[in-house]
């Protein structure tokens, strides 16, 4: 008979307890400090312009073309899923409002959320990600320049800033989308499509959504800064960080999407309720 | 003159593991110290928290009349200053050519202009010897002009403190000796405090004015260069004469039976190698913080090793010292900061 070593299943269990804390409560916390470092660091002076405009130059030059082709048949999709949804109905008439209140309310913040996690937020984190493992972070704080200053706040602010206009050009293209194949394919009147959008659209519907966009952006830069801000184990750690990063940022904007929504409806009753 | 460095009982740990514990040491103003060790003690990692990139769980790192893991956010950037930092890499921005990775700090913290600018930079790559590339991206250069395209943006401030993480990794003997005859020529034309991490046991018996050694998670030994060089320590005289007969193994340490086995094999650490003579700066004046060969084995009562403090050309530095130093004269108290 073997007897079981005192303290053995304790032991055991350490590494269980040690991950469960790590996930959640110390990356957590980290991650909360280093936003808590980064918006006092929006406030200091001088604001970085130029590096600013670069980077915001920079995601729109990975961003525009992807969302475009992503937002065409997104919109296309929407109005064919509803068209036949809504003939069968009978509310034919209503085609333009439900397009765009799906597309302008949910569909555009959700694709502006997954290319800018996936296009933005990935550039961002191996950009720094790759300066943290060739140690150019450590050597600026060395030479007295706030990193969160000087690379993250310009970064994360021209995330947000850029995805203010994707979610407009998104809902554009998405609705041009949903407008062509209603008239084209469904059998649909121009007329009808553009007098039903002021029927249950209204204009605060625009606004939660570029609300929602600009708090993906932030929210996508401040994963991207974390995560690449914290890459170790040289360039296969740059890898795994640009992972993580793709994989929390849709997470979380998902997450947000859906509180900023519940919030908006509790505030702002739909049109006529 | 370089700040004085006092290290007061710091400890390292990342999450469990302890790096190392109780670490003590002065650093003195305006000397060349190295520090020692087997790979992955925590030299670095010493180093990181000196310049306070990294926190240590106890102790205190006073540069000066300030400790830095005290410090709050703004005097901490502002003490860094203080510093120039060699990083292993050279860590040059990768986006930026060498002459704008040079000028970095300058256009940062200063308010010359580009004209003046220029020439700082240019007088920086030539101490280095990187005259003529300027116009080079860190991607298109090798490692060692990477490291001393490094240096040189560490120089550019004039820092009091100037740290160097592996000076040697990477570059050939050759480029070793110039590289260390350079550490020694700034040290004593800006009179900083200069602190070296290296593996390279030539680079430690020949250049520092003191020497430290870390090994299983403490500071063995630190001191000016003689007692450490003269140490009979088991892992001292082990790490400094690069011998496998000594406590240190091939992972980490030793254990018992294989010391064990050691001894009964009867194998001998041997005799202490002679001590060589200090580097000097190339211009053959006395650098101001400089001790005299055999200071401090005298004024401790040890014998050095046969055949210590003679140079390549048979001349005993001892003997030859005073009137070394007569005949050249020191260099001004404080290096001569330009």
């Amino acid at each position: 008979m073997t007897t079981a070593r005192p303290g053995a299943a304790s032991s055991r269990l350490r590494p269980v307890a040690d991950g469960a804390a790590n996930l959640l409560i110390k990356e957590p916390g980290r991650f909360f400090g280093l936003s808590l470092d980064i918006f006092r660091a929006v406030f200091k002076w001088p604001f970085q312009w130029r590096e600013f405009i670069q980077q915001a130059w920079f995601i729109v030059g990975v961003t525009v073309i992807p969302t475009a082709l992503v937002a065409i048949p997104f919109g296309a999709v929407l109005a064919l899923q509803m068209g036949g949804l809504i003939r069968q109905m009978g509310a034919q008439s209503y085609m333009g409002a439900t397009s765009v209140i799906a597309i302008v309310r949910e569909a555009s913040p959700i694709v502006t959320a997954l290319l800018i996690a996936g296009a933005a937020g990935s550039a961002m984190c191996a950009d720094l990600g790759a300066r943290k493992i060739r140690e150019e972070i450590d050597a600026m704080e060395v030479l007295g320049i706030n990193p969160l200053h000087r690379l993250v706040v310009p970064r994360m602010l021209a995330c947000a800033f850029v995805a203010l206009f994707l979610n407009g050009m998104v809902s554009v293209v998405g609705i041009v989308g949903g407008y062509v194949f209603n008239v084209m394919l469904q059998g649909g009147t121009p007329g009808a499509y553009l007098a039903s959008f002021s029927g249950m659209a209204q204009l605060p519907d625009l606004y939660q959504a570029e609300f929602k966009a600009f708090i993906f952006g932030l929210t996508a830069g401040l994963v991207a800064a974390y995560k690449g801000l914290n890459a170790k184990g040289g360039p296969k750690g740059v890898g795994d960080a640009v992972n993580q990063t793709v994989v929390l940022t849709f997470v979380l904007l998902f997450l947000e999407n859906f509180l900023i929504s519940t919030i908006y409806f509790e505030f702002v009753p739909p049109k006529g309720s | 003159m370089g700040v004085e460095i006092r290290v007061e009982g710091l400890t390292k740990r990342f999450g469990r593991q302890t790096i190392w514990e109780d670490v003590s040491l002065t650093l003195p103003a305006g000397e060349i110290s190295v520090l020692l060790g087997p790979s992955g003690t925590g030299k670095s990692v010493f180093l990181k928290t000196l310049v306070g990139l990294l926190k240590p769980d106890r102790g205190n790192a006073w540069i000066g009349d300030r400790n830095l893991p005290q410090l709050p956010e703004d005097l901490l950037y502002e003490t860094r200053k203080l510093f120039g930092v060699l990083f292993q890499d050279g860590a040059l921005f990768g986006s930026m050519n060498l002459f704008d990775n040079i000028a970095f700090p300058l256009r940062e913290h200063t308010k010359k202009n580009e004209t003046e600018i220029k020439r700082i930079v240019l007088e920086k790559m030539e101490m280095v010897g990187l005259i003529g590339a300027e116009g080079k991206l860190p991607g298109e250069i090798s490692g060692g002009m990477r490291k001393r395209a490094g240096l040189a943006r560490a120089l550019v401030l004039d820092p009091e403190i100037i740290l160097f993480d592996e000076p040697d990794s990477g570059l050939d003997p050759v480029r070793t000796a110039y590289l260390n005859q350079l550490i020694v020529d700034l040290n004593a034309q800006i009179g900083a405090t200069f602190l070296i991490v290296t593996h390279d046991i030539n680079t430690a018996r020949t250049v520092p004015d003191n020497i430290g050694l870390l090994f299983r998670r403490e500071l063995i030994m630190f001191g000016q260069r003689e007692m450490l060089l003269s140490s009979e320590e088991p892992v001292v005289r082990q790490f400094l004469n690069a011998r496998r007969v000594g406590p240190i193994g091939m992972s980490e340490e030793k254990d018992v039976s294989e010391l064990e086995a050691e001894a009964a094999a009867g194998n001998d650490p041997g005799k202490l190698p002679p001590i060589p003579p200090q580097l000097m700066p190339s211009d053959g004046r006395v650098r101001p913080t400089q001790h005299a060969p055999g200071a401090w084995l005298r004024a401790n009562g040890v014998t050095p090793p046969p055949g210590s403090f003679i140079d390549d050309l048979g001349r005993n530095w001892v003997d030859e010292w005073p009137r070394y130093v007569a005949s050249m004269g020191a260099a001004p108290a404080g290096g001569v900061r330009k």
